[in-house]
């Protein structure tokens, strides 16, 4: 096993960008993210990469649809309101094909909302982040660890389907410090044979572009392009099981809450309580069938997040709505409690313990 | 009662002790313990909360075990708050102008976080009663080795324009250090004392592992976890 270091998730995040290749980063600050950029502007110089502080963030994410375009492995980073400016940029990508890897480190919205962290982007993330018909693949990390090793996946899914990645972090994840291992494995490679750099050689000649002339035509690409997202649907699904064997409620919970809700289900065992949880690692495509199949053995959900009611909407569409959802949840900074989940899985068991 | 400094600690106590360094090096963690150790040991003290880089995990995650202890705080009011301002509180300083209580300053990471240090260098120098302790990680992946480490350690010198006056090796992997973590760190606290012509003052151990590996530790500094992760 590689030696472990000490790190920021923040900092693990684009140490890991640059071992998985990158080396065009264009970012503009926003608290809570602001170490992947400063991380970014020591290292890259270092090794013969760009770092570039754009003007704002909508230039930051256009040089990345620039640079996509060459079939250069690129990425930005930035917090909630950053990400929405982004949001027209993340449409154009998909409208390209382009891959991309989008990191969002999630604060308190909405408007300029605040510094302390949140998951309160998640429908932003998952239904499609601007204009148009289009999906990210979404990763959601829960330790410095994944934040660490998603920057690798998030950049191979992103080659293999010609398509953005968003890391959906939030705050807590960025700023804490856990000792990681950033052995990542394999750098896979793709067919690039679409990309747009340069023309020398003898094929004809690629326009990347997400303009149409014909609506038929239009519609032939959206077609194609949900093909697509149908086979990503199909082979991507990732989500962890945690006691969820004999489990007769379950916790639907991802990142930071899923942390606070693996703490609850160990004492609430101990009260007698049987609690599981799965946990969403792709927030999009989302682990519809390991929830349905839930649904059909467990008597109540509780969604914990911090948000005002957004992944329970996802779950309750999973389970056909066959069992309750209850929601546990904080928002605009605040972070659920033990006690908080503790009191909502006993609620769910009936308030009887 | 005994403590820490009337066991012996090999430390000669300035009057005011600045911890500096990378960030993420553990400086807070290490200036709340420390000024505990103080405290304990019947000193009046005052610990001061200069860092403007850090959003979250501050000084003021310890306000109730200093204030336990009869450690005024010296916060911005905007640490641990929903706004980002990186504001310093005119109550700072009190660290340089009230020579009746030993101060604390916690400085924020890199040069970038020094810089603020700088607005309280003169009247400091001028004193000449301080330690400029550089806290060390070999666990972070920018200062893994002592020419690395050096480097920053120049750049905040630089930035505060104070000199370092020594080192606190403080190498850890968070809750997870193992006794093996922290002994083979040492070398490299060595490498970096020799590379810079300071003293190693303490190396910093977590209370669960300080009885074994004090024997092996020259000047173990037994601590616990007050600034942690919210989960």
């Amino acid at each position: 096993m590689a030696e472990k270091v000490l790190m920021k998730g923040n900092e693990a995040l684009a140490e890991a960008a640059i071992m998985a290749g990158c080396r065009h980063y264009f970012g503009y600050p926003i608290t809570p993210q602001t170490e992947v950029a400063a991380y970014m502007a020591k290292r890259m110089p270092k090794i013969g990469g760009v770092f570039l502080q754009a003007e704002s963030e909508i230039a930051a994410i256009n040089m990345v649809i620039g640079a996509a375009a060459t079939g250069k492995r690129a990425m930005t980073s930035s917090s909630s309101p950053g990400i929405a400016l982004k949001s027209e940029g993340l449409s154009y990508l998909a409208g390209c094909d382009l891959p991309a890897l989008i990191v969002n480190v999630q604060r308190g919205g909405p408007g300029l909302g605040g510094i302390q962290p949140s998951q309160s982007d998640y429908f932003h993330a998952t239904r499609g982040a601007g204009h148009g018909d289009f999906h990210m693949i979404v990763l959601a990390p829960s330790s410095v660890q994944e934040m660490a090793s998603f920057v690798f996946k998030g950049f191979n899914l992103a080659e293999k389907y010609r398509m953005t990645t968003m890391i959906l972090a939030d705050g807590t994840m960025g700023q804490m410090m856990e000792p990681v291992s950033l052995e990542m494995g394999e750098i896979e490679s793709y067919d690039k044979s679409w990309c747009a750099c340069g023309g020398s050689d003898k094929r004809p000649k690629n326009i990347v572009n997400s303009l149409f002339l014909q609506a038929e035509e239009l519609e032939q690409f959206n077609i194609r392009r949900y093909e697509k997202y149908a086979e990503v649907e199909k082979n991507e699904v990732m989500y962890e099981e945690y006691m969820m064997d004999d489990a007769e409620i379950c916790i639907a919970a991802f990142g930071i809450a899923a942390r606070v809700s693996k703490n609850a289900i160990d004492e609430a065992r101990k009260m007698g309580i049987k609690v599981g949880m799965i946990r969403p690692i792709t927030l999009w495509p989302f682990p519809k069938e390991v929830f349905n199949k839930a649904a059909d053995k467990v008597k109540a959900f509780v969604s914990v997040e911090m948000s005002m009611g957004q992944l329970i909407e996802d779950v309750e569409l999973a389970t056909r709505c066959k069992k309750p959802v209850l929601l546990c949840n904080r928002s605009g900074g605040m972070i659920p409690t033990l006690e908080d989940v503790i009191a909502k899985i006993k609620e769910a068991n009936g308030g009887a313990n | 009662m005994e403590t820490l400094f009337t066991k012996g600690f090999p430390i000669n106590m300035k009057r005011i002790t600045i911890f500096a360094g990378h960030y993420g090096s553990g400086k807070t963690n290490i200036a709340v313990n420390y000024a505990l150790a103080m405290a304990r040991d019947g000193k009046k003290v005052t610990i001061a909360d200069l860092d403007i880089v850090n959003p979250y995990y501050r000084t003021k995650d310890s306000s109730e075990i200093l204030a336990e202890n009869g450690i005024e705080l010296i916060s911005s009011p905007y640490a641990n708050t929903n706004v980002d301002v990186p504001a310093l509180p005119a109550e700072a300083y009190k660290v340089t102008d009230d020579k009746s209580a030993y101060a604390i300053i916690d400085v924020g990471g890199d040069d970038r976080g020094a810089l603020a240090m700088g607005r309280y260098a003169p009247k400091i120098l001028e004193e000449n009663d301080f330690e400029m302790l550089a806290v060390i990680n070999r666990y972070r992946p920018l200062t893994k080795d002592a020419k690395s480490t050096l480097e920053v350690m120049r750049e905040i010198e630089a930035a505060c324009k104070m000199p370092f006056t020594g080192i606190v090796n403080n190498s850890n992997l968070g809750a997870l250090t193992t006794r093996e973590d922290i002994l083979s760190s040492l070398d490299y606290a060595n490498e970096v004392s020799r590379l810079s012509g300071l003293p190693i003052v303490m190396t910093s151990v977590l209370s669960s592992l300080y009885d074994e590996v004090k024997g092996d530790v020259p000047s173990a500094f037994p601590m616990e976890i007050y600034v942690k992760a919210k989960i």
